[in-house]
Parts: C-alpha cells; structure tokens; sequence
C-alpha cells in the first residue's frame, strides 16, 4: 500500500475515535469539517485535476441542500430517498451547466460558473412559495436511525470515506490521467484524439454530484437550510479551502477545510474580525505556499530527507 | 389613473434606471480597464468602492464647515483611495503576475476580506450618509413626477466622464500606450514602454474610478458595511457584458443592466434579477468576449 493510503486510514481510525472524548464540539467541528472537506475534495477534482477553476460551485452544494430539505420538509420522503436525490439533483444541474460551461476556458469559465450559480441562488432566493426565500427552510430533523449527534457522526464519516475512496479510484484511473493531461496542455490532448470536452464535461458532473452529496450532509446537519447557501462567497469560501490545504494533494482540500473550520471557530471566540484573520492567511498562503499547507509540509519533509 | 400616470411613472423608473446605470458605469469602467491590461479579475474592486464612499463620508465630516465639503471630499477621497490601489499593485499584485489566475483571483479576494474588516474597524457597522451638496438639493417636476436634482446631474456627469475618458485613452501618450499594453504587452515592453509603470498607473486610475463612484454614490445610499459584495457582481455583469477591456462596451452594459433592473421590477418584480444573469449566461454563450470586446488571443 502507497503512503498516501496509510496516512487516509490513519486518519479515518483517528477521526472515528473522536466521539469517545465524548465532546461535543468535536463531535460538531468534525462533521463540519468532513462535510465541507468532501465539498471541497470534489471541487478540487475540477480546479487541480482537470485545471477549470469554477466559481460557482455554491450551486451545487446548494442544490444538494435544497433538495434534501425540500424532500423531506415538503415530500415527506424518508431521508435515504431524499439523501440519494441530492447526488441525482446536483449531478443532473451539472449536466446542463457544465454542457455550456466547458465550451469556455479560463476566466470565462470561471465568470459562466460563477452566473450560472447566481441564478440557483436568485431562484432559490425568490421562490417564496417552494423554498421559503430569505427565511429559509427550517425543521429538518436527523432521521429515525441517526436521531444523535454520533450517530450522525458516523454516518457522515461513512458517506464521505465512501466518497474519497471513489473519488481517489476515479483521480487514480486512466480516466483521471486524461484530466491531467488535458490540466497540463488541453490542446496536445486534443491532437492526440481525446474528446477533451466530454472529459471536461464528465469531470464537471462527477464534480457536481459530490458537491450536492455534502450539501445533503450539511441540510440535516444543520436541520436547516438558507439561500445563503447557494451565493456565491460559498464558492469563494470552498476555493480558499482548497487551496489552503494544497490543489496538488488529494487531501489537501480535507486539511484546508479542517484548517479553515477550526481556526474560524476558535477565533470567533476571541475576535469578530475573523475575516481579516482569513485574508491575511491566504495571503501569507498565496505569497509563500502556493502549495498550501499540505504542499508546504510535502516540501519541508522532502528537502529534509534529501539534505540528509 | 389612466396611461398618463403609468407613461410619466415610467419615465421616472427609466430616468432612475440611467442614475443607477451611471453609477455602475464608473465602477465598471475602472474593473475593465484593470482586466484590459493586466488580465486580472479584480474583486477588491467593490472594496476600493466602498472605501470611496467612507473616505468621502469622513472628507465631508473633516470639512464640515465649508460651503463645498461635498465637492472637497469628492476631489479628496477618490484621490487617496487611488494612491492605496497604486501601493496594493506596487507592494504585492506585482509580485502574483507570473502565477496563474486563480492565485491572482484569490489574492484579490483576500483584499476584499481585509479592507471590509479594516473599514468595519474604523468606521464601524452602523449606517453613515452624507447629504447632498446645497446647489443639488431639491427636486424638479418631470411629468408631474418630482426627480432629485442630484440624479439629473449624475445623468449628465456619467456620459461626461466616458468622453473625456474616451478622448483621454485617443489622444494622449498613456491613452495610447495603455490600449497598447491591453493588445499586447510583450511588445509594448519590447518598444522600450516601462510596463511596469504602466500597470501601476492603470491600477491607480481603475482605483480611481471605482472610488469616484463610492463617493458620488454616497448622498443617495447608505454607507455600510457590505455594500462591497453587493456591488462586485453587478459590476463582472456590466463588464461580461460589454466586453471586458472594452471601454464602450462598459457603458453599453451599463446602461443595459441599468434598464433592466429599472423597467424590470415594473413588469416582473421577481424576475428581473434572475432576467440580469440570464443576459450574462447568453452573451457569454454566445460571444464570451461580450457585446463590443474582441477575443482575447490566448
């Protein structure tokens, strides 16, 4: 087994055995961090692997969140079927957004993610009579076999662990060398008779779908749901997770969201100029890692270990 | 209540539909020339706006008792804000040229992260105003529908400040050189040009303008904290789509997404923000370099 993989179950065997302090801000900051690290996981399969950097994906996590609530709020679906939708949902939203989208490249990519997102958020945000508007949609209950906290704990560890492991098979495949290479030069791949689109295009939808998974996490998580889970400093705020933790390691969005989540949580305890904490930390991290934490790590260890 | 009411009312709502697209204008402008030249997306811009707008709020309460603060601290503000856009690309936006999009577009947010919270600590979260200058005060009959005097000027200033800007890029040396650097920099540097500098300079004036519009802004809105984010993404929709770099097409989108909001809230009052993107999402479908842009080469 490679490195990498022992460091995953080390770090699921850790992250599991949270619980047994038995506190519950862990219990809290880690389904948080597991969540959102999922979130950003996927979106870092279309920014590090196939290179289209979307400013948007706030849709589909929001997606996710809305489908969740409504189906079971308004369906009264039981939670596995409102669950499995979220993915169907965001995967479905990214076939017809991501169609257009990879047509673009670059910061017109970035600016066609970011309107098409703006558009879920404007509809979500104005469709009083189905989600509610600005109050949003309250009352989500954890369902009948997760009524805890540890209980649901667990159940987002499982989902996400699940997800990783697809999601590191789908990076470590010849379909995922493809993306690399479209990442590094799209048009040599192009010449070379790869429909760079259509993986363009695939990556969007698998993106999508996991996206909205973590979004259903987060609806029941958070037993409610806002429009403000569809804008687009969402999108901004899952990018800077992703490249605080690293865009060139595949957990490097995880460390970046458990970074991100603590230090937000810690120093709001202190200060209410948590923004400007998080600004001048990406910008130490922009200026100095542009590898991100885990890259930093990476470099330190491997310049050790080679001075020796 | 016959169609005489519903005409002069929607001359109103169109006349403050152009008010609103004057002000977008100078906000866009500033965010296109900045794109133009250095190809970078500037989300701080909705900052520098808004540091606009509380610069003038504090120029107007320093000079308080002069006849003409208002027009002091529109002269002042902009000016100082500039000089903070000129030390931001000087110190530190530099240094991100080489890097790819992503890291120059994060660092630009991480602007907006820290100038709100820095506005916040100096100037705190409640509502600031700043009144009108005297001579605009007041409000003349259009229709039968009374029209604030300060919108009419904003009115005409707006087109005012696209010719002079317009002539200034035609006919003088840095017009010149900066809509060369906007077509191609390497050879602009290559023909002995201090780029550089240049740059430099296009940032100062794209802060400028952005400031320009906080502090004529501020008399018809309120000064608050996150009227930063507010502004940016009508500002990318004004330049996506007019065509980014492209001056005219700035103002064309201005006035486009102006109306829209205006006249739209009158037809579909629901719709109308979500008609805004819809335009965006088309044009960039269709012409991602927008109504009267060109192609970028790369």
């Amino acid at each position: 087994m490679s490195k990498e993989n022992w460091v995953f179950i080390a770090g699921l065997i850790l992250i599991a055995a949270i619980p047994l302090t038995g506190s519950r801000f862990y219990i809290f900051l880690f389904t948080d961090i597991m969540i959102f690290g999922l979130f950003a996981v996927s979106l870092n399969l279309l920014i590090g692997y196939t290179g289209l950097v979307s400013f948007g994906h706030a849709a589909y996590f929001g997606i996710g969140c809305y489908t969740c609530a409504l189906l079971i709020t308004k369906a009264n679906l039981p939670f596995a079927i409102a669950f499995a939708a979220t993915g169907v949902f965001g995967a479905a939203a990214a076939v017809i957004i991501g169609f257009f989208c990879v047509r673009l490249t670059k910061i017109y990519f970035a600016m066609l993610t970011l309107a098409f997102s703006q558009i879920v958020w404007a509809i979500v945000f104005k469709w009083n009579a189905l989600t509610g508007g600005d109050t949003g949609i309250y009352g989500i209950d954890f369902p009948k076999f997760l009524d805890s906290k540890i209980k649901y704990f667990y159940f987002v560890l499982f989902i996400v662990a699940v997800s990783l492991v697809v999601l590191r098979k789908i990076v470590n495949s010849p379909f995922g060398r493809i993306l690399a290479t479209i990442r590094d030069n799209p048009e040599r791949t192009e010449f070379i008779g790869i429909n760079v689109k259509l993986f363009q295009l695939i990556a969007f939808i698998i993106s999508g779908f996991f996206s909205a998974i973590a979004g259903g996490l987060f609806a029941v998580f958070n037993h409610s749901v806002f429009p403000d889970f569809c804008h687009w400093p969402i999108s901004a705020e899952v990018l800077i997770m992703t490249l605080l933790g690293g865009m060139y390691n595949f957990f490097g969005p995880m460390v970046g969201a458990g970074a991100l989540l603590y230090l937000r949580l810690e120093s709001t305890s202190y200060t209410e100029y948590w923004p400007f904490i998080l600004g001048t930390i990406l910008c130490l991290i922009l200026f100095f890692a542009p590898g991100g934490i885990v890259g930093f790590i990476q470099d330190k260890i491997v310049r050790r270990g080679s001075s020796k | 209540m016959g169609i005489g009411f519903d005409a002069s009312f929607l001359v109103i709502q169109l006349l403050n539909g152009l008010t609103n697209a004057m002000f977008i204008f100078l906000i866009a402008s500033g965010l296109s020339i900045i794109f133009g030249v250095l190809r970078i997306l500037n989300f701080a811009h909705g900052s520098l706006y808004m540091l606009g707008a509380y610069m003038t709020h504090q120029c107007v309460s320093v000079f308080i008792n002069s006849p003409y603060r208002f027009w002091l601290a529109v002269l002042i503000a902009p000016l100082s804000v500039a000089l903070l856009g000129g030390l931001i690309e000087r110190t530190l936006l530099r240094r991100l040229y080489r890097h790819e999009e992503l890291i120059q577009l994060l660092f630009t947010y991480a602007l907006v992260l820290i100038l709100g919270d820095f506005a916040r600590f100096i100037w705190g979260v409640d509502q600031l105003s700043v009144s009108r200058p005297q001579i605009l005060k007041g409000a003349v009959i259009i229709f039968g529908q009374y029209f604030p005097k300060y919108n009419i000027f904003i009115i005409f200033l707006g087109p005012c400040i696209a010719f002079l800007f317009w002539f200034l890029m035609l006919r003088t040396r840095w017009g010149r050189m900066i809509r060369a650097a906007a077509l191609d920099r390497e050879t602009l540097g290559a023909l002995g040009i201090n780029v550089d500098r240049l740059f430099t300079v296009v940032f100062i004036i794209g802060s400028w303008l952005a400031a320009l519009g906080g502090a004529l802004v501020s008399p018809v809105t309120t000064i608050r904290p996150g009227m930063d984010v507010e502004i940016i993404i009508n500002a990318f929709i004004v330049v996506v789509i007019g065509g980014m770099g492209s001056f005219w097409g700035t103002f064309w989108g201005a006035l486009i997404v102006g109306s829209v909001y205006s006249l739209g809230i009158l037809v579909f009052p629901r719709l109308s923000i979500i008609f805004i993107y819809v335009i965006m999402i088309l044009i960039l479908i269709t012409r991602p370099w927008g109504l009267l842009g060109r192609p970028l080469e790369r």
